[in-house]
């Protein structure tokens, strides 16, 4: 792996684990598999894109996409509190209504970013080089959105969404409306995977429809590296895991697809196995190190 | 101060498996009545309880507590006015939270919850003087995990978490009957400390006859959804495990022979 490699293997890491902590909340502290991100994302992309296009200032953009990730989040969650639907079901059904939802945004599949001004901008100004330029912006909005969340849940309101995850009965006897919680919390992650989708948008200059694919296997993944890695004792260590587990898992696939065994190369297609590869590896590595240990 | 009117539940209804939970229940209870309710399974001892508490809407009747009518208030509104703890200690803490911000969540029950910060300094001092009530030495654990206590003492926390702001009624079902035997004395002691020293309406559910007499000032026996017994003050007090039995099997033959006159 060349260096500029690794470097882009970082870069992607910290833009895709603002989504991977987006992930983390719905996933492992609501307990709610929620597939909207794979439509989420784009959506995030795309209102970033079209309001850039259109002249906004690139960081109110990112504004945009994180209010549209929020209502995105909260039609599914709505979806499964008072309707009643399986949360997996509604989740997958407000991602395929995102698709079109994001064509008609974008009034095509796609819209370029070439040429307008992006968040990198100012950073560039600064007299960073333009291809750390990625690096720095993405570490600070990691960093801001890792700080932020690890406030959110020692807030009284965080403490209650912990809660609703944990044990949803004692919390309703508590007084706290569960459903409510609920929204707003996979609201907050899929506004959160919307802005992670804005700065990727920005960065390759292009929104596209189909960049949503496989955002929530990518999620989980960085998650679950995250877990087996680096661990997750306590709140905030669980969150800062799932941003280092998203490099990790980048910094994995940079390697494999730069491997080269005789004349055997993988191919960017073999992206859904390498990472289906490594989500099993993760979740059967710490059993292992049991039974090694045990012996 | 809680008043049930007339309370009637069915489960299933309409199915083959309908089931008359409450079967038109009557009962009023006084400032700091501590009624202990005993029944045979499927007596309506918890749906009662669920009634109170809004886990369910009746089928009809009416339910207020303190003044207020909450029959159609849903479960997370009534918590204001109604603490809980349930048979499974499990089902009253946090697991994965500390002691202190379970502590700090019920703190709040029932009022609205902002971004101050979840558990905070001048909190602490009064957790500690509360959990030292408990003389379970909780009171210097205050940032382990839930999760690392052992069921009574998760049991012992509830108990202080359902009650630490004044609730109007207390329900407990069955609260002590997953502990082994030395615990839920403890418990028992601790729940006679809490209710008795705070004059608190409870309804507590019981398995233990024993229990029902010795505890409270007012037993209530339940039976297919109806309240079969109600006995108050010195007749309480002078109840012997026996004689409940006995009146008991009398209440339940009564019903049988009504049964079979009807059917006969």
């Amino acid at each position: 792996m060349t260096f500029y490699a690794a470097v882009g293997a970082v870069e992607q890491g910290l833009v895709y684990g603002i989504m991977a902590i987006g992930v983390y909340l719905t996933f492992r502290i609501l307990d709610f598999p929620d597939l909207t991100v794979d439509g989420s994302l784009p959506l995030g992309a795309a209102i970033s894109a079209v309001a850039i296009t259109s002249g906004l200032n690139p960081y109110l953009s990112l504004l945009l996409a994180l209010i549209g990730g929020v209502l995105a989040g909260m039609v599914t969650a709505l979806l499964n509190t008072r309707f009643k639907i399986l949360h997996l079901l509604a989740s997958i059904l407000t991602m395929i209504a995102l698709y079109s939802i994001n064509i008609r945004i974008m009034a095509g599949p796609n819209v370029a970013l070439l040429g307008v001004p992006t968040v990198f901008d100012p950073v560039i100004a600064l007299g960073v080089p333009a291809h750390f330029a990625g690096l720095v912006v993405f570490a600070i909005f990691a960093g801001l959105v890792l700080a932020g969340i690890i406030w959110f849940l020692g807030t009284e309101l965080g403490q209650v969404v912990l809660a609703t995850g944990d044990n949803p009965q004692m919390i309703r006897s508590l007084g706290v409306d569960t459903r409510t919680i609920i929204v707003l919390g996979v609201g907050l992650s899929n506004g959160l995977v919307a802005l992670s989708g804005a700065l990727v948008a920005q960065n390759q200059g292009a929104a596209d429809v189909g960049m949503g694919i496989g955002t929530i296997i990518a999620g989980l993944a960085s998650v679950i590296i995250g877990e087996t890695v680096f661990g997750c004792r306590t709140m905030a260590r669980a969150f800062i895991a799932a941003l280092l587990g998203s490099i990790v898992y980048r910094l994995a696939i940079a390697l494999a697809l730069g491997l080269e065994i005789g004349g055997f190369r993988f191919n960017p297609s073999d992206l859904n196995l390498i990472t289906a590869l490594l989500v099993v590896t993760a979740l059967i590595a710490p059993n292992l190190k049991r039974r090694l240990i045990e012996r | 101060m809680i008043r049930l009117e007339k309370l009637v539940k069915y489960f299933h209804r309409g199915s083959v498996n309908e089931v008359l939970a409450l079967n038109g229940i009557d009962l009023a209870l006084a400032e700091g009545d501590f009624v202990t309710v005993i029944g045979s399974n499927g007596a309506g001892k918890s749906t009662l309880q669920n009634a109170i508490a809004g886990g369910f809407f009746l089928d009809s009747g009416k339910i207020s507590v303190a003044g207020k009518d909450v029959t159609l208030w849903p479960e997370h509104r009534r918590a204001q006015l109604i603490g809980r703890v349930f048979q499974n200690p499990l089902l009253g803490t946090c697991p994965s939270a500390t002691i202190e911000q379970n502590l700090a969540l019920a703190a709040l029950r029932g009022r609205p919850r902002g971004l101050a910060r979840g558990v905070k300094s001048r909190d602490r001092q009064r957790f500690r003087a509360e959990l030292a009530r408990l003389g379970l030495g909780l009171e210097n654990r205050l940032e382990d995990k839930v999760g690392l206590l052992s069921g009574g003492q998760r049991q012992a926390l509830t108990m202080l978490m359902a009650t630490m702001i004044r609730p109007e009624v207390l329900l407990l079902d069955e609260h002590i009957a997953a502990l082994d035997p030395k615990t839920s004395a403890q418990i028992l002691e601790i729940t006679e400390e809490i209710v008795v020293g705070g004059r608190l309406t409870t309804l507590m559910i019981t398995h233990n006859m024993h229990h029902a007499i010795t505890y409270g000032n007012r037993l209530l026996m339940l039976h297919q959804g109806r309240v079969l017994l109600d006995l108050h003050g010195p007749a309480k007090q002078r109840l012997t495990v026996q004689e409940l039995i006995e009146q008991f099997h009398r209440a339940q033959g009564e019903e049988l022979a009504l049964d079979s006159l009807l059917l006969g």
